[in-house]
């Protein structure tokens, strides 16, 4: 390796320094306050590496990896949801758990593993990214040890997570078979359409295609999503719902970037059937809930059904740049409005608000009702959250749906720009409740004496205000990724 | 620039309404009236300043996300002008109705008034469709709040019920938009959302038929024609008065601005294809909306069907599409606007004093507020057309025009101004005639700040009715930029 390809994962060898630092730390110091800092250090250091070696991109490390621009401005994402979940992670643990530390450690392994996907150009490195964050995520989910939801909800993430993980597997070792290429590119020679080896490699790419579907949620792969993001806690969660499913994401459109994967025709139709059924389903099933942490699984099965039109938005376009275009700034906007609503979540959380009860978060609908008037900020952000999410203008939220279905319509994908409508039109019934929940009188509130946690509700008032100041002036937003895209790899 | 100041003065008015709750509960009511106050000053202004030799009294243009070619254009010709003081007075009306009725969070319900006031002054005045479209969806969510807290008992459905089918029309408009934009960058290469530029693109006749139906539906359900009505119905009775009066008084029109200002102009072809559909729905919204109205027993209901018969005029006059229909549209948007706020205004006193809003429990209400007998005779007597007042004048237009490109259809419309009679004159007699009933105690009549709303707005009518010219004169030029033959 040369000094240049040194400078190109300087995120990656900080992050990786400042891990084994806080992991020589918590051996002799057993103080959470301190492992906290470290934490927040260590990712403070990681986002000033990124930045700073932004330079010189793209930059291709052997056939392994490639750091470019989108690369870039994915680990600044996740950087920066890793520090909001840390600071929700402080108050909100002080109830959860005796021991906190590692919690912290492994909130930066995932990290770590999420940065290493968006930077895969191969699938061992797509493997390597996905095993740390799955691995930390496992660990992270069942955490708390009070109660059992969070161990169940642990032990479903992992088989079904290796389930997923045995899926891709096979079909990369299919696609292996038929072209021995790993990398993410095309053979030099295309395989004879109609042949057998043909067949073959269109089946395992397939699977390959339906293991990150697992990872992402989409339907029909989405049966764990609602237990585990009940189950685990509310930051984890949150981490959850943007940084894991993101930087699968980012790992899948550079595989269909590279390799023109949806200009098959089976894929292509594979990719068009999860988005549609996840955008209908999982916006239907969300009708059905009455737990908000649910609610927001299947909504985010949704949102990450939206997506699948920027992907396939890449093999239709002739100007390929403004469906990764649309990916990114989609995803930066999923990240804020979403953070935001579990920053909330994760507030009213703490013991303090939900009492002695034998139950790890205040996820029922109930929980919420009269918030607008017993804490009116808490509300006030969940509310623009809920906005956003819906797609309403003023947000991100609307300027990140408004882009989809400019690629959409630029591409001509009239079903899922018609599922994307629709499901839209469902979703908003059960977004609109929560606001509503939260505007009635309620008659018993335990809570209206408790104050929030300062340093989670300065987040949580940060990313509504990104929110809204991105939806009104979304100008900035487009003209960085435009810059990134200039330099594309 | 000063037309940006409008908006913004609405929208911080809101804002500084709700943190003046703080200093004392009556002040956001002082800020809100303040406010608007200034405004219509302002708008005063402009009007007497006179058009520019474009016809428009107030122009802006600033880009604001030029990746997209979308800017913040606003322009005010002679439409948007009446419509916007519509709006500036039945603000105040509003506020003045809500003067006592509202004594919880006074702050908010503020708030949500002038956010609403400045979303709708938005879609009058955008000539950005994408800029349209953001502040078509704004106004929205201040009206839902309205309901959904300060509405009546079953508040909540109907707040749900009014946003799920203002919405999800709405998300077929912003579609509509998009693809419009779309196609007319792959035309000419270049990506706008300008309202003039989009007016004279070539759209192919398939995909204009598909638009054009896009931003009708839109229009239609906020209109609401039958049968995209039967939200109205809901939300007008569970709303707080201050809410209906908005809702029928301002927000309805949005929709028929929509099909004059969009829906035909931009889609000549596929919107005179679709005249007949359309003008049948018109006409069967008159008759189907007066003869709902008639069969209802609460006062509030049956104000809100006559709404949807009222607005049936508004679309077969658009669809009509010749100078003396769209005339009579206009002046019938601005009559109903306000005999539609003063008979809202009246159930809520009803309501506020009676606490009730079923017919079958006032009877004889005469004898004890003659007052407001009187002004509810007055109202009424608009409603059902009487010449010399403004509903009349519009009506009496719509026809005129109408009659001209389908006979049968006209006949139908004209049926409803009969119907309109029948249930006006049943609500009269039904509340304020008839045996006093025994079971109502006191019921203080209407004070000085009532009867002087309802004074004013009964001015209006009269003058709309006797000088309609100096509407027309506004209207006039702005039909005839839009491309109507006489």
């Amino acid at each position: 390796m040369t000094g240049q390809d040194f400078a190109a994962i300087a995120p990656h060898l900080v992050l990786t320094t400042g891990i084994l630092i806080t992991l020589l730390i918590v051996s002799f110091w057993r103080r959470p306050p301190l492992i906290a800092a470290a934490t927040i250090f260590t990712l403070i250091a990681t986002l000033i590496a990124t930045i700073a070696s932004s330079n010189n991109l793209p930059h291709a490390i052997g056939e392994f990896l490639i750091v470019d621009q989108i690369s870039t401005f994915m680990n600044v994402l996740f950087i920066l949801a890793a520090l909001v979940t840390t600071v929700l992670s402080r108050s909100y643990l002080a109830s959860k758990t005796r021991e906190p530390e590692e919690f912290y450690i492994l909130l930066a392994t995932a990290t770590l593993g999420a940065m290493t996907l968006v930077v895969a150009h191969h699938f061992g490195a797509l493997l390597l990214g996905l095993e740390i964050l799955s691995i930390s995520l496992y660990t992270l989910i069942g955490y708390p040890e009070e109660g059992h939801p969070p161990l169940e909800a642990t032990l479903k993430y992992l088989i079904l997570s290796g389930v997923g993980s045995t899926i891709m597997l096979f079909g990369i070792a299919l696609m292996y078979t038929t072209t021995g290429i790993l990398t993410f590119e095309s053979p030099a020679t295309p395989l004879a359409a109609g042949s057998q080896m043909k067949v073959i490699f269109i089946i395992g790419q397939a699977m390959f295609v339906s293991g990150i579907a697992f990872k992402l949620s989409l339907v029909p792969f989405h049966m764990w999503t609602p237990d585990v993001y009940e189950g685990a806690p509310a930051p984890i969660t949150g981490y959850l719902a943007t940084v894991s499913k993101a930087a699968v994401f980012i790992a899948l459109l550079r595989y269909f970037f590279n390799t023109n994967a949806a200009e098959n025709g089976a894929i292509f139709a594979i990719v068009a059937l999860f988005g549609v059924a996840s955008m209908i389903v999982g916006n239907l099933l969300a009708l059905l809930q009455s737990n908000l942490k649910r609610l927001l699984a299947y909504s985010s099965i949704a949102h990450f059904g939206y997506l699948m039109i920027a992907l396939l938005a890449l093999s239709r376009l002739t100007n390929q740049e403004m469906a990764i275009e649309a990916s990114l700034v989609y995803l930066a906007g999923y990240f804020a409005m979403t953070l935001a609503a579990f920053a909330v979540i994760s507030m009213l959380s703490s013991s303090e608000f939900i009492g002695e009860e034998d139950r790890l978060d205040a996820s029922d609908l109930e929980d919420y009702a009269g918030l607008f008037w017993t804490h009116p900020v808490a509300a006030i952000v969940l509310t623009v959250a809920m906005l956003s999410l819906a797609g309403i203008p003023l947000t991100i939220g609307f300027i990140a749906k408004f882009y989809l279905l400019m690629a959409g319509i630029g591409g001509a994908l009239w079903v899922l720009v018609w599922a994307l409508i629709i499901g839209s039109a469902i979703a908003i019934y059960y977004y609109l409740r929560i606001v509503i929940t939260m505007t009635r009188q309620s008659s018993e509130s335990p809570r209206t004496a408790k104050t929030l946690e300062w340093d989670s509700l300065v987040a949580a008032v940060l990313l509504g205000i990104t929110v809204i100041a991105l939806g009104v002036y979304p100008q900035p937003v487009i003209d960085l990724v435009r810059s990134l895209l200039t330099t594309i790899g | 620039m000063s037309l940006s100041l409008l908006i913004f003065a609405l929208f911080s008015g809101g804002l500084l309404a709700w943190f003046s709750e703080r200093l004392h509960p009556a002040a956001p009511r002082w800020v809100s009236v303040a406010v608007l106050f200034a405004a219509t000053g302002y708008l005063t202004t402009v009007w007497l300043a006179g058009p520019s030799a474009e016809g428009l009294y107030a122009e802006l243009n600033v880009p604001w996300i030029p990746a997209f070619g979308i800017s913040l254009k606003f322009a005010m010709d002679g439409l948007s002008l009446l419509l916007v003081a519509l709006t500036l007075f039945l603000g105040l009306v509003a506020v003045a109705s809500s003067w006592t009725e509202i004594e919880s969070r006074t702050g908010a319900f503020q708030f949500n008034i002038m956010w609403t006031l400045a979303g709708v002054v938005g879609v009058f005045t955008a000539m950005d469709l994408f800029v349209f479209f953001v502040f078509w969806e704004v106004m929205l969510i201040p009206m839902y709040f309205l309901i959904a807290i300060w509405g009546h008992e079953n508040r909540r459905y109907a707040a749900m019920k009014f946003f799920l089918f203002t919405q999800i029309s709405g998300l077929a408009l912003l579609l509509a938009i998009l693809t419009l934009a779309y196609v007319n960058y792959s035309i000419s290469g270049l990506l706008t959302f300008d309202y003039e530029i989009l007016r004279h693109a070539e759209i192919p006749e398939t995909t204009a038929r598909w638009l054009m139906l896009g931003f009708f539906i839109a229009f239609v359900v906020k209109l609401p024609a039958v049968p995209f009505h039967t939200w109205l119905p809901d939300a007008h009775t569970q709303a707080p008065t201050a809410g209906s009066v908005l809702l029928a008084g301002i927000l309805l029109k949005t929709g028929a601005y929509g099909l004059i200002r969009f829906v035909v102009p931009l889609f000549e072809e596929a919107a005179m294809d679709f005249r007949f559909p359309a003008m049948l729905l018109g006409a069967i919204s008159v008759v189907y909306g007066g003869y709902m109205a008639y069969s209802q027993s609460d006062f509030k209901r049956l104000v809100a069907y006559s709404s949807v018969s009222h607005m049936g005029f508004v679309l077969l006059g658009v669809f009509a599409w010749n100078q003396l229909a769209l005339q009579g549209a206009v002046v019938q948007m601005i009559a109903h606007g306000f005999s539609s706020a003063a008979l809202f205004m009246l159930a809520g006193a009803i309501q506020h004093r009676l606490h009730t809003r079923e017919l079958g429990q006032m009877s004889g209400l005469w004898a004890r507020a003659p007052r407001m007998g009187v002004v509810t005779l007055f109202f009424v007597i608009a409603s059902l057309g009487m010449p010399g007042l403004g509903t009349f004048v519009g009506e009496f237009l719509v026809l005129l025009g109408a009659f001209q490109v389908n006979v049968t259809l006209t006949v139908v419309a004209a049926i409803g101004i009969i119907v309109a009679a029948v249930y006006s004159l049943s609500l009269m007699q039904r509340s304020f005639q008839g045996p006093e009933n025994p079971d109502i105690a006191a019921m203080p009549d209407f004070d000085v700040r009532e009867l002087s709303v309802m004074i004013i707005m009964a001015a209006a009518l009269v003058w709309l009715g006797i000088f309609p010219q100096g509407v027309l004169d506004l209207s006039e030029p702005v039909i005839a930029a839009l491309g109507v033959a006489l």
